[in-house]
């Protein structure tokens, strides 16, 4: 053994400790950046990226300091459908606001947008 | 969706068979969210997802993929690493005082319209660059992306490149030679001709 129990339980607490802290600072950033970025559709990059890389450093710290199997199964499984559901919503929410005129193309630059196609009318 | 053709959903004992990833999948979760290994969860588990099967049928996947270790970890090794460049970018530009950034929507042609693959390129793009997808058409294989700045994202050329090659990435990991082939994508080294090559 290269460090007794004790020791190990020292590294894995000051692991999850770094973990804790730094998914807190990107959940309280994509917070931050929710309430101040300009539009619609800029919100929801900072619901998708930095919000989701969050709740998984947070979750990693988290089964650091718990230790226990099921609980890390449970952790494992929240971070599958925050992956799996974070870019659905985000995408859902952005093509219901171009569809419903709630976002200000012109400030988009270039825009690319061609929202004239019959895909759209299904 | 009118215009899509409607595929067939399954309900016989056959089809219910065929679909055994999505029985073990959904019976995985429901022994994770027990968090105990046991027969009793196992069994209670493969039982509700037939259950579920059979009330919620879903058409069958579409897809012709194979499987390559190698490539879906270079995707999965990328997408980790770029989801904590992406992530504390964003962060940084909440942060940064007096700062606005200059949105912009480009539109991506994608090599290969499959549902499964442009899912998947979807998925991740919406994670991992700079970009949120808005739209997205199967039909022509158009993926029309906001890009929460477009100048730090390399200008509309530089949205494209990173998105073809997190296509290319997604493609090499899943999908089966002839759509490689098709899509002008380099094999990577597997049971090809190209074996010594890669």
């Amino acid at each position: 053994m290269l460090f007794d129990a004790g020791t190990w339980s020292l590294i894995t607490d000051v692991l999850a400790a770094v973990f804790i802290l730094a998914g807190a600072f990107l959940t309280f950033a994509a917070g931050i950046g929710a309430l101040r970025f300009p539009s619609l559709l800029a919100r929801m990059h900072a619901v998708t990226k930095p919000q989701v890389l969050g709740l998984i450093l947070l979750l990693i710290g988290l089964s650091l300091r718990v230790r226990s199997w099921s609980a890390v199964a449970m952790l494992a499984l929240v971070v599958a459908f925050q992956l799996l559901t974070a870019p659905v919503g985000a995408h859902l929410v952005s093509r219901a606001g171009f569809r419903t005129g709630k976002v200000d193309e012109s400030e988009l630059q270039p825009n690319q947008m061609e929202p004239d196609d019959d895909e759209h009318t299904a | 969706m009118s215009l899509h053709p409607r595929r067939r959903t399954v309900r016989t004992v056959r089809g219910i068979v065929a679909q055994w990833p999505a029985i073990a999948v959904l019976a995985a979760i429901w022994v994770l969210l027990w968090g105990d290994l046991s027969w009793a969860n196992v069994i209670a588990g493969a039982l509700l997802a037939v259950l579920i099967m059979v009330v919620f049928p879903l058409p069958p996947v579409a897809a012709q993929g194979r499987f390559r270790l190698g490539p879906f970890l270079v995707l999965a090794g990328r997408f980790v690493a770029d989801l904590v460049v992406a992530s504390f970018h964003v962060a940084f530009m909440a942060l940064r005082p007096r700062y606005v950034p200059r949105g912009a929507v480009v539109v991506v042609q994608l090599r290969n319209p499959d549902d499964v693959f442009l899912t998947i390129t979807a998925v991740l793009s919406t994670l991992v660059p700079g970009s949120l997808v808005v739209e997205a058409q199967r039909r022509t294989g158009l993926v029309y992306l906001h890009v929460l700045d477009i100048e730090d994202s390399g200008g509309v050329e530089g949205v494209r490149r990173n998105v073809l090659q997190l296509e290319e990435r997604v493609l090499r990991a899943f999908a089966s030679d002839d759509v490689l082939a098709q899509c002008d994508v380099p094999q990577p080294g597997g049971r090809t001709s190209n074996e010594e090559v890669a």
